[in-house]
């Protein structure tokens, strides 16, 4: 039996100003898949998460969420389907305004799927926060933290309400590598403990690498290399390369360090 | 030539939509209500230094205007009618719109405006609220009410800085007569427009402020390009609205 169809785009297009942005492009996620979706600045890569959630409407072709069409739903039928989507915004994007306890609570406060009662809720943000290691900062405000906090606040409020999708938006621009590596230790963490499929935009294919060639133990609490020895199959990750708009590239991490598009190999060597 | 309307169509095009949404959503749930005190605080309380300010300064300044002019006519008894009159129809509900307009339209702007420009206004898309519910209709709701509140303590406190100059200062008139005529003057009409203003005023003031910020794009410059536009638009609005508002209540 296949697995159950996530996310799928049919050759979606978005114009903005008549200028498109996304040109065409068709992938499909199954329950479990993981996806590196690589690009430089400018590509597309914040456009096409934002179309997989219907914040953009595509101005041609159609995008499949848990298996609707999300193209014709109005705001309110969407909220449903987001409820089911965790998304980690470029910087975090927390509302400055709300201290990090009501910034993760959000989602479980304003979310008509989510309801639920005081206590609870307090429970599952301090739970959430636990699991980015930043319980200590429920009454602090976003401004009194540093980018790389803000970037695990931004991902416990992604994924406090467990849902199975969850997108990460450039987890690791602007941050040093070392930062960046325990955003991408996270990720993973969160994609094998809750079993989440996942989607991650980078610019870094350092972070896509982690992502295909490392899991988390359970037991001992550590990311570790896949050894080889039947993993392997379990980790899909795929990886598709954005270049202005259109997919140059999809396909498996060997397939990507071979491909011959100078456009591609560049991503691969730069960082490795 | 077509070229250069479709930007400024467009935009109106927008305001209409954005407006026409706030409208339809103030009767519909959810309503936010932590949010609307919140507003009404910051946009009441925090102008009323400033309103009471330019509230007795107008009615000081237009007696002091009027001395004169009044006098050669001798009919210095006159001045509370003159005072009451143009406050209450006029200055009162557009000094305080224009006040109000340079501090809250521009703050709802930015605001809004930087919230564009840092994701967080997709991200409270993405987590189940609609921004129009959460940001724009608490500071619709909040503006409508607390301005005419405002114009009413403004075209009090003119009266005050009116009587002020024309009794204690220059002896125009007894307390009795100032106060009895400006009373007197009020007809029913005048406080008819001298709310209606305020209100339409308000929806204009929070509807436009929000827009600019709504529609911010290209970082913190941008951000500073809305706040501007709004308090300009804005202000214009409220003169060209009072003009036509004025010309119906003359035909009464
Ligand atoms: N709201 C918008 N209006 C107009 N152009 C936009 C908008 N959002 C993004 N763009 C343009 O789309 C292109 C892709 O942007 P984006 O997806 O943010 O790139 P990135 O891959 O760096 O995330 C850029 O050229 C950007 O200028
Ligand atoms: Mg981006």
């Amino acid at each position: 039996m296949p697995e159950q169809s996530i996310l799928r785009f049919e050759n979606v297009t978005v114009t903005f100003d008549e200028i498109p942005v996304l040109d065409g492009i068709s992938f499909e996620m199954r329950r479990g898949d993981t996806c590196v979706i690589l690009g430089a600045a400018g590509s597309g890569k914040t456009v096409l998460l934002k179309t997989a959630i219907g914040l953009i409407k595509p101005s041609a072709g159609r995008v499949f969420l848990f298996g609707t069409d999300i193209t014709e739903l109005d705001e309110q039928e969407l909220f449903d389907l987001r409820a089911k989507t965790g998304v980690l915004f470029q910087e975090g994007a927390l509302f400055d305004s709300l201290t990090i306890e009501e910034n993760v609570a959000y989602p479980l406060v304003n979310q008509r799927a989510a309801k639920r009662k005081k206590r609870e809720i307090r429970e599952l943000v301090e739970e959430s926060l636990r699991f980015v290691e930043l319980a200590h900062t429920l009454d602090k405000f976003p401004s009194e933290l540093s980018g790389g906090m803000r970037r695990r606040v931004g991902i416990a409020r992604a994924i406090v309400t467990e849902p199975p999708l969850v997108l990460y938006d450039s987890p690791t621009a602007g941050l040093d590598p070392i930062t960046a590596n325990t955003i991408v230790t996270l990720i993973i963490k969160e994609r094998d403990v809750k079993k989440t499929t996942t989607v991650l935009v980078t610019q870094r294919y350092q972070d896509g690498h982690l992502l295909a060639n490392f899991r988390y133990n359970p037991r001992n609490g550590q990311v570790e290399p896949v050894t080889g020895n039947g993993h392997s199959d379990t980790l899909k990750t795929r990886f598709l390369v954005l270049r202005q708009g259109r997919l140059t590239f999809v396909g498996d991490q060997q397939q990507l360090e071979a491909s011959a598009d100078p456009y591609v190999s560049k991503f691969v060597k730069r960082e490795i | 030539m077509l070229d250069i309307l479709k930007p400024p169509v467009l935009a109106l095009q927008d305001f209409y939509s954005l407006a026409g949404r706030a409208i339809r959503n103030i009767v519909r749930r959810p309503h936010y209500y932590d949010d609307i005190v919140l507003q009404m605080d910051i946009i009441g309380v925090g102008s009323l230094p400033i309103v009471l300010l330019t509230g007795f300064f107008s009615g000081a300044v237009m007696a002091l205007q009027m001395s004169r002019a009044l006098s050669q006519y001798g009919a210095t008894g006159q001045v509370g009618m003159i005072v009451s009159i143009s406050l209450v129809r006029e200055l009162g509900p557009v000094l305080t719109a224009v006040v109000v307009a340079g501090r809250n339209a521009s703050g709802m702007a930015s605001e809004l405006g930087s919230m564009k420009v840092t994701e967080q206004i997709d991200a409270m898309r993405a987590l189940g609220t609609d921004p129009i519910q959460k940001l724009v209709k608490p500071r619709l709701i909040a503006t409508a009410v607390v301005l005419p509140l405002l114009t009413i303590v403004a075209d009090f406190v003119g009266l005050v800085g009116g009587y002020v100059v024309a009794v204690p200062l220059l002896s125009l008139t007894t307390a009795g007569e100032y106060w009895n005529t400006a009373w007197r003057a009020i007809e029913y009409n005048d406080i008819a427009q001298g709310l209606l203003k305020p209100l339409v005023f308000a929806i204009i003031i929070a509807l436009v402020g929000c827009f600019y910020g709504m529609r911010t794009s290209g970082g913190t410059q941008g951000v500073g390009r809305a706040t501007t536009q709004a308090v300009v638009v804005a202000s214009v609005w409220v003169f060209v609205v009072t003009f036509f508002i004025t010309r119906v209540f003359v035909n009464l």
